[in-house]
C-alpha cells in the first residue's frame, strides 16, 4: 500500500488523525491513539477499510495474551518487513485506525483486537488471518458471558476467507473457531478450567484427562495440534522441537510465542529467522519490564481477571511480592473474583497488599489461610522490603498507578 | 448437625449456578467451621449427581437464565434438597438461586416453576441492577447491616409467608424497598457472588442454625475493616 492510493478525503483524515494523536501526546494526555482514530473515522468512516486495503493483517484477539501476543507476531513478522501495530493496546477501531495512520504505508499490520469488537474488525480490515488465544470470565458486570462470546466468534467466522490460528486448549476457542474453514491449532494450555465445564454445543459435562478434553454428549473434543508448547520450547508442524529462548518470563508466555510463530509461519516465515526477533522482547506496554529504584529490582505483572491471575503466579519468583487490587470502571467494579483465585501458590513468601481494594484481598487472603501485611501505597511498600527483588501483580488500574509511580512511560 | 458430628456443606449444582466468587461463601463457612474446631466436609454436588439429603448448609449460586431452569428442574426431579429440608436443613441462596427457591421465576422470557421453598415470585424490572447494595436487616435476625454487590436484571416479590431480609438504603435488592427472604432455616439475597466475605455475622448466623449452638468469638479484623470501607464508600 501507497498513501498515494489513498482517496482524498482518506488522505485528509489520515494527518487528521496523525496531527491530532500528535497534539494530544504533546499536551500529555496519553498517546492520542483514540482521540487520534475518532477524529480520523469522523471525517472519513471507511478510514480503516482504506488504510488497511493492500496490507496483510492479521487480527489477535482473546480474553488474556492479546498485548504480549500481538508483540510477539509483531516481532515474528518483521522478518518479511515492517508492520504496523497497535502495540499499546488501544485495540478497538479508533486504536486499529490511529496505528495505521500512523505507520505510513507497511506490508504487514498486526492489530490486537477487543474480543467483542472482533466481527466488526474482521469486515473492515479482511484480514489474512486471526488468532484466537481463549476465553475466561473478565468483568462480569460489564463484558458479555463466555458462551456468549464463543458463540458470536463461531457465527461470526462461517463462510470467511481468513485462515485461523487457534487454541486446541481452550474447549469454547476450539468451538467458536471450528467453524472456520481453514484453522491451525496450537496446544497453547489452559490453566484456567472454571468457563469451561458445560460444553457450548450441547450442554453436556465436558471431561479432562491430561491434555485431551472431551464432551460428553456430542462431538466436541480437543482438535490435534500441529504447534505445541514442551518443556522449554516448541515443536512445529514438521515435528522438530525449537528452543524458544524468550526475555518474558512464564509458561503462558512461550504458548504466546507458539501462537506468533503459527501465525508467521502462514506468511512463511522459518521458526528459525523468528526467533532471535521474539528474544529481543523485553517488555510488552511495561508488563514484565524490571526496574530499579533504590536498590529494589522492581518487576511488574499484569494480572487483570481469574486467568490472568494463575498465570501470574506461575511467572512470579519466590520473592517478596506486592498484590495491588483496584475495582474502578476499567477493572470492573465487583470484587467477587478474588473468590474465583486459589491464592496458596503465594504461601511461603512474603506478602504485601496495596490498592483501593486491599481490604477485600484482606478477607480474601485470610480465608486462603496466607499471611500478608497492608501497606497503604507503594513507596511505603517499596521502603518495606529489603533491597533485592520484588514481584508486583496489580490489576489494570493498580498497575497504571504504579507505573506512574515509577515513571516508566513505555 | 449430622451423625457423625462433621458439618455438612453441600454446593449445589457449580456446573450450573456459579458466577463471579460463588465458591467464596463455600470457602467462608468453612473457614469460619474451622476456625470454631468444627470438622467440616464440604461436598460439590454437579447436576447430574443424586442430592444427598443429610447435608447441613446447603449453598445455591447465581447463574444464567439456561442453567437457572435446568437446576430448577433437576432439583425438582430429584427431590433431595426438598428432603433436607423437611429435615430442618440451612439452605443459603444468592441471585438465581435465591429466584429458584420461590413459586416462579422468568428464564429465557418464560416463566419457569420454581421450588416452592419461599413464598415468593420473581420476574423482570425494568433496568438492570448493578452496583453496591446496603440495608438493615430484619431485626428479628438479629445482625448488623447488609453490605453486598448486586448484578441481576430481576425483580422479587415477596408473599406473607417470606419475610425481608432487608430494607434497602443503597441499590435496588427485591424491588428497591426490600432486599432477600428468609423464613425459617432458608434465607436467600441478591448479594452476589462472595456475599458473607462482607457479612461474616451472616455466616455465623448460617452456622448457629446449622449447629444449634453458640460459637466462640473470632478475630474479624479484617471483614470488619472491609464492611467499614463498603458502608462508608454508600453512605457518601
Ligand atoms: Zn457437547
Amino acid at each position: 500500500m501507497t498513501t498515494k492510493k489513498l482517496p482524498l478525503r482518506a488522505k485528509l483524515a489520515t494527518s487528521a488523525t496523525r496531527g491530532a494523536a500528535a497534539l494530544s501526546r504533546a499536551t500529555g494526555r496519553g498517546d492520542g491513539s483514540v482521540i487520534g482514530g475518532r477524529i480520523g473515522l469522523m471525517i472519513d468512516p471507511n478510514l480503516l477499510t482504506e488504510l488497511a486495503a493492500g496490507r496483510r493483517i492479521v487480527l489477535i484477539s482473546g480474553t488474556n495474551g492479546k498485548t504480549t501476543t500481538t508483540r510477539l507476531t509483531t516481532a515474528a513478522v518483521s522478518v518479511l518487513g515492517e508492520v504496523a501495530s497497535n502495540a499499546l493496546g488501544a485495540n478497538m477501531p479508533t486504536g486499529h485506525t490511529s496505528a495505521l495512520a500512523k505507520a505510513g504505508p507497511t506490508p504487514y499490520a498486526v492489530l490486537e483486537v477487543d474480543e467483542h469488537y472482533l466481527p466488526q474488525v474482521l469486515d473492515t480490515t479482511r484480514p489474512r488471518v486471526v488468532a484466537l488465544l481463549n476465553l475466561s470470565r473478565d468483568q462480569l458486570d460489564r463484558a458479555k458471558e463466555v458462551a456468549m462470546m464463543a458463540a458470536l466468534w463461531r457465527e461470526t467466522l462461517v463462510g470467511r476467507d481468513v485462515h485461523v490460528v487457534a487454541n486446541a486448549d481452550d474447549p469454547m476457542v476450539t468451538w467458536a473457531a471450528q467453524s472456520a474453514e481453514h484453522v491451525t491449532w496450537v496446544a497453547a494450555g489452559q490453566r484456567w478450567h472454571d468457563d469451561s465445564w458445560v460444553c457450548p454445543e450441547c450442554g453436556s459435562a465436558i471431561e479432562r484427562n491430561g491434555d485431551a478434553w472431551w464432551c460428553n454428549g456430542c462431538p466436541l473434543r480437543r482438535p490435534v495440534p500441529e504447534w505445541t508448547v514442551q518443556q522449554d520450547g516448541v515443536v512445529d508442524p514438521t515435528g522438530t522441537y525449537h528452543e524458544v529462548k524468550l526475555q518474558l518470563p512464564g509458561r503462558v508466555n512461550r504458548a504466546n510465542a507458539a501462537t506468533a510463530l503459527a501465525v508467521a509461519a502462514h506468511f512463511r516465515v522459518r521458526v528459525e529467522d523468528a526467533l532471535p526477533r521474539l528474544a529481543e522482547v523485553k517488555s510488552v506496554a511495561g508488563r514484565y519490564a524490571t526496574v530499579e529504584r533504590d536498590g529494589r529490582l522492581i518487576r511488574l505483572l499484569l494480572a487483570k481477571n481469574p486467568a490472568g491471575w494463575l498465570e501470574a503466579f506461575d511467572m512470579a519468583e519466590q520473592v517478596p511480592t506486592l498484590l495491588s487490587i483496584n475495582a474502578r470502571d476499567p477493572d470492573g467494579l465487583d470484587t467477587s473474583w478474588l473468590y474465583d483465585v486459589d491464592f496458596s501458590p503465594l504461601r511461603g513468601r512474603r506478602v504485601l497488599i496495596s490498592g483501593d481494594r486491599a481490604m477485600d484481598l484482606a478477607v480474601r487472603l485470610t480465608v486462603n489461610a496466607i499471611p500478608f501485611e497492608h501497606i497503604p501505597s507503594f513507596s511505603q511498600a517499596l521502603a518495606s522490603v529489603p533491597p533485592g527483588r520484588l514481584e508486583v501483580i496489580a490489576n489494570y488500574t493498580a498497575f497504571q498507578d504504579i507505573r506512574a509511580e515509577l515513571d516508566r512511560v513505555n | 448437625m449430622s451423625t457423625e458430628s462433621r458439618l455438612r456443606l453441600v454446593w449445589v449444582y457449580p456446573d450450573l449456578l456459579s458466577t463471579y466468587g460463588d465458591r467464596g461463601n463455600l470457602l467462608i463457612l468453612e473457614h469460619r467451621a474451622a476456625l470454631r474446631g468444627l470438622p467440616v466436609e464440604c461436598i460439590e454436588v454437579r447436576s447430574d449427581q443424586p442430592m444427598p439429603a443429610d447435608g447441613d448448609i446447603y449453598l445455591l449460586g447465581g447463574g444464567e437464565d439456561g442453567p437457572q431452569s435446568l437446576a430448577a428442574q433437576r432439583l425438582a426431579a430429584d427431590g433431595g434438597l426438598h428432603r433436607a429440608v423437611d429435615r430442618g436443613a440451612v439452605v443459603f441462596a444468592v441471585c438465581a438461586g435465591y429466584q429458584l427457591l420461590g413459586h416462579s421465576f422468568y428464564a429465557k422470557g418464560t416463566q419457569c416453576r420454581g421450588l416452592e421453598m419461599l413464598d415468593l415470585h420473581s420476574d423482570r424490572g425494568p433496568t438492570r441492577a448493578v452496583g453496591e447494595i446496603a440495608g438493615e436487616i430484619d431485626p428479628r435476625l438479629g445482625l448488623p447491616p447488609l453490605t453486598g454487590f448486586e448484578n441481576h436484571g430481576g425483580r422479587t416479590h415477596l408473599g406473607p409467608g417470606a419475610h425481608p431480609l432487608a430494607r434497602v438504603t443503597t441499590g435496588i435488592g427485591n424491588d428497591g424497598q426490600t432486599e432477600g427472604a428468609w423464613n425459617g432455616r432458608i434465607l436467600g439475597t441478591y448479594s452476589h457472588g462472595p456475599a458473607l466475605a462482607r457479612n461474616p455475622d451472616l455466616a455465623d448466623l448460617l452456622l448457629r442454625w446449622a449447629t444449634g449452638g453458640d460459637l466462640a468469638p473470632i478475630d474479624d479484623t479484617w471483614p470488619d475493616r472491609l464492611r467499614r470501607e463498603r458502608l462508608a464508600a454508600v453512605a457518601r
